[in-house]
């Protein structure tokens, strides 16, 4: 995990833009396979589900679980998708970094890209803004404001240290999460398994660290859905 | 893992520092942001439009089919019951006609009996008494043939008496044993 990262500055417009070239590469893996996944379940549609459409159908169900645990239906529908799409991408990403890394030249190229703080951010800033703008387009602007100062004006502070302190958990706990699961997975690998002893040692503790951190990638990927629909639920609903 | 296990024994020393500060060393991941956002619309919209549609239309489809087959196999239920009720009532007016036409037979077969009886009773008397009447007369004319019979017989008889010189009186002693006679013999 100590690895180079691939940077490469590109100059546009003035605005000089760092890529990490790794994470361009993660980025593009795991959701191609989220979409390839998704086409292959529901290519052949069928009326009578079988095999991986019902998988599907279950994590619709569930996720639509999720949305109406936090609201009404009606206003929970239009976050259906975003809900799926979300859930499907961050535990395909946490699955990435867990049965390989790949460095080459001290570069690392291949991990979970959940496992950088800026994508994980990303998502979390993209969803708090979402939060805010489904509260502005259907409560109206004056209602968004007002808000703010609920249900006490002096929460004020609080309200807005809130919505930091949402983006920065939101984001930072699946980078947290995923981050230290692939740390400790390197440092199985790398540094416990060393001459034939340390591997013998290591396949144990590998396996289960391995193990727990598929569950914890799931885990993972429910709590920042479900965080997601609480936040918009919390911006969108106006009896509280 | 066995290239990362080689380049970690080399950088051992120098992994603390950097990585685990949140954007230290990589600065400001400008493009990172920008191209995770755009992946991730992309990725929304394309997986609407061919995954998450489609599967979403089937469930609803399958919704509406179900509900649909819930309500026509109420309805149908309905509908059996209806019918089932129908037939109930049919088979019992049905019963009740029979009924009905069995004792009209009955009633019918009775007044036939008694009209049968009746006309033959009349038959039989009226028999009996064209019989006496053609008794009667047989009788009538039997006697009215007799008496002819009788009154050439007593001119045979005259005239054979005549012949022997017979006496009035012998004559009508004669003749009156003669009738006698033949009304003892009818």
């Amino acid at each position: 995990m100590g690895h180079e990262s691939p940077l490469r500055h590109v100059d546009l417009f003035g605005v000089t833009l760092t890529f990490n070239l790794s994470n361009i590469l993660m980025i593009t893996v795991a959701s191609l396979i989220v979409f390839l996944i998704a086409i292959a379940a529901t290519r052949n549609l069928a009326m009578k589900p079988t095999g991986i459409q019902n998988i599907f159908e279950w994590i619709m169900d569930f996720v639509k679980g999720i949305v109406k645990s936090n609201m009404d239906w009606k206003t929970g529908g239009r976050f259906h998708i975003l809900g799926i799409t979300l859930i499907m991408y961050i535990f395909v990403s946490n699955m990435l970094g867990l049965p390989f890394a790949v460095v080459y030249d001290d570069v690392l190229w291949w991990k979970s890209p959940t496992a950088d703080p800026v994508i994980t951010l990303t998502l979390a800033v993209m969803v708090v803004g979402l939060s805010h703008f489904y509260a502005i387009r259907m409560k109206g602007f004056s209602e968004y404001g007002k808000d703010f100062f609920r249900p006490m004006w002096f929460m004020f502070p609080l309200k807005l240290i809130e919505e930091f302190a949402n983006t920065l958990t939101l984001g930072l706990r699946l980078y947290g999460n995923i981050f230290a699961g692939e740390i400790l997975l390197t440092l199985l690998a790398g540094s416990l398994a060393t001459g034939v002893g340390g591997h013998l040692a290591a396949i144990i503790p590998t396996l289960a660290w391995m193990g727990f951190s598929v569950f914890i990638g799931a885990i993972q990927a429910f709590i920042f859905t479900m965080l997601t629909m609480v936040y918009i639920a919390h911006k969108v609903s106006s009896d509280h | 893992m066995r290239k990362e296990s080689e380049s970690l024994e080399g950088s051992e020393m120098i992994v603390t520092t950097n990585a685990y500060v949140l954007g230290a060393g990589a600065g400001f991941n400008g493009g990172d942001i920008l191209f995770q956002l755009a992946m991730f619309i992309i990725l929304l919209a394309l997986l609407k439009k061919f995954a998450w549609g489609p599967l979403m239309g089937i469930m609803q489809q399958r919704e509406e089919h179900i509900a649909s087959e819930i309500e026509a196999a109420e309805k149908s239920r309905v509908e059996a019951n209806q019918l089932l009720e129908e037939t109930r009532a049919e088979l019992k007016a049905t019963r009740l006609e029979a009924q009905n036409t069995i004792e009209n037979a009955k009633k019918m077969g009775e007044e036939q009996k008694t009209e049968i009886i009746a006309a033959a009773r009349a038959e039989s008397e009226r028999l009996k008494e064209s019989a006496k009447l053609e008794i009667a007369q047989e009788r009538d004319n039997a006697m009215n043939s007799l008496r002819e019979q009788v009154a050439s017989l007593s001119v045979m008889i005259a005239s054979k008496v005549i012949e022997k010189e017979l006496s009035a009186a012998d004559q009508e002693q004669l003749i009156n044993d003669y009738i006698k006679e033949a009304g003892e013999e009818r």
